[in-house]
């Protein structure tokens, strides 16, 4: 039996990776970074910013996220998001400026306690990413 | 009869027009493949969204403390409509057939003395409803610098509306637009997105699925998106909706020109024969008489 499900990512704009080879992905839930095997229980989750780890024998591929939801049903992995990059095509200009988006939502005074968590959030992955 | 020199004059006039039509007729046609393909990407999205919450909303526990924007406020005192045309004229009844529904739902509402907010998307709706519903607008968005539908214009909108509807503005928030069914059939649209009506939508799944955080927190945080998702789609089918309708008026357009030249073009032989005739009639007659 191939330890092997499908993943798929979508965003509003159209359906951003479909990959039918996937051993394990990696997804960083609210809770906690999250391993997803086949055969997972159906699991509904949301995301917040940080790397999502997709490893199939293709290759494996990371990408940079600031929001989603992740479902897991049936074998299928679906990932919704509306912002999404792949970090082997973010250069350092690129993750510079989202930095610096993040870091003044972050120093933003009047934003409630949970926008501020996330904002902090991205500015944290986004620097280790360096 | 209009005099040769005019009937020239016209057919110049007209034929410039048809050169016009046709140019936009092409223009439809490219960006119109370009809204469609959008459109048709964007439907996997607001489709696993929809599939998603309807999920969460049948393994929720606790029904009476459902998020408002699911179970809606109690009652439907206040009905807000955003309602979404194109910025462009010239796109055949593009417009005014969102604009018939729309009217035809606020008679509704006033008539059974409901208070109506309206939110319009878009110049060309604001301009034809302003006349009779001047007072009832409370916001005018318009994207004419945006090229492209895009999700961030969506968003702007949907916080908008969430926005208002946490300040108690509204109870009922219905989206109009048009649905793109194929270049020569768009529908008109009404589609109520608060509070979420899930009716007539067979449950897809009884499977149960584990939630995490708890489903009243992921529901919370999921409905306000999909406000946003929902307008998107909206936004999508309307620009595709837009470009086919544009394309089939400017098609007509062309076709109506077209004919309009060959007449003129008649017109204006027989009348330079009949000059011709006149005048040598008049040089014969004027030989006999010799």
């Amino acid at each position: 039996m191939s330890e092997e499900f499908k993943v798929e990512i979508v965003n509003p704009e159209k359906s951003f990776l479909v990959k039918d080879d996937v051993s394990e992905v990696v997804v960083p839930a609210f809770e906690g970074e999250m391993g997803i095997l086949k055969d997972h229980i159906s699991i509904i989750s949301f995301l917040k910013p940080g790397i999502i780890k997709i490893l199939s024998k293709s290759g494996d591929e990371n990408y940079y996220i600031e929001d989603g939801i992740v479902e897991f049903k049936n074998n299928n992995l679906s990932i919704l998001t509306s912002t999404i990059f792949n970090l082997a095509d973010m250069d350092k200009s690129k993750q510079q400026d989202l930095l610096k988006q993040a870091e003044e939502e972050a120093n933003k005074t009047d934003i409630n306690d949970q926008s501020k968590y996330l904002a902090d959030q991205k500015v944290e992955v986004l620097k280790t990413l360096n | 009869m209009a005099s040769l020199d005019d009937l020239k004059k016209r057919i110049a006039s007209v034929k410039s027009t048809q050169k016009i039509t046709k140019a936009m007729k092409m223009v439809a046609a490219a960006k119109l493949r370009r809204a469609q393909e959008s459109a048709e990407k964007g439907r996997p999205y607001s489709e696993k969204m929809n599939n998603v919450i309807l999920n969460l909303s049948n393994g929720i526990s606790d029904k009476e403390n459902a998020p408002k924007l699911l179970s809606g406020t109690g009652q439907e005192k206040t009905h807000l409509c955003v309602v979404m045309t194109s910025d462009r004229g010239l796109c055949g009844g593009f417009n005014s057939n969102i604009i018939k529904k729309a009217k035809s739902y606020f008679a509704k509402i006033l008539d059974e003395d409901k208070e109506l907010k309206i939110i319009t998307v878009g110049s060309k709706g604001n301009d034809q409803l302003k006349r009779v519903y001047g007072d009832k607008i409370i916001e005018n968005i318009s994207f004419k610098e945006s090229k492209n539908a895009n999700y961030f214009d969506a968003d702007k909108v949907g916080k908008m509306v969430i926005e208002k509807f946490e300040a108690g503005e509204f109870d009922v928030c219905t989206i109009f637009y048009n649905q793109f069914k194929n270049v020569i059939t768009q529908i008109p649209q009404a589609q109520q997105i608060i509070p979420l009506n899930n009716e007539g939508e067979e449950n897809s799944s009884e499977e149960s699925y584990e939630f995490e955080p708890d489903e009243d927190e992921i529901l919370s945080n999921l409905l306000p998106k999909n406000i946003s998702t929902q307008i998107f789609k909206a936004m999508l089918e309307n620009s595709a909706s837009e470009q086919g309708s544009r394309m089939s008026a400017m098609d007509n357009a062309t076709r109506n020109a077209g004919e309009m030249v060959d007449k003129l073009t008649i017109e204006y032989n027989r009348s330079r024969q009949a000059a011709i005739t006149k005048e040598l009639i008049e040089i014969i007659s004027g030989a006999e008489s010799l």
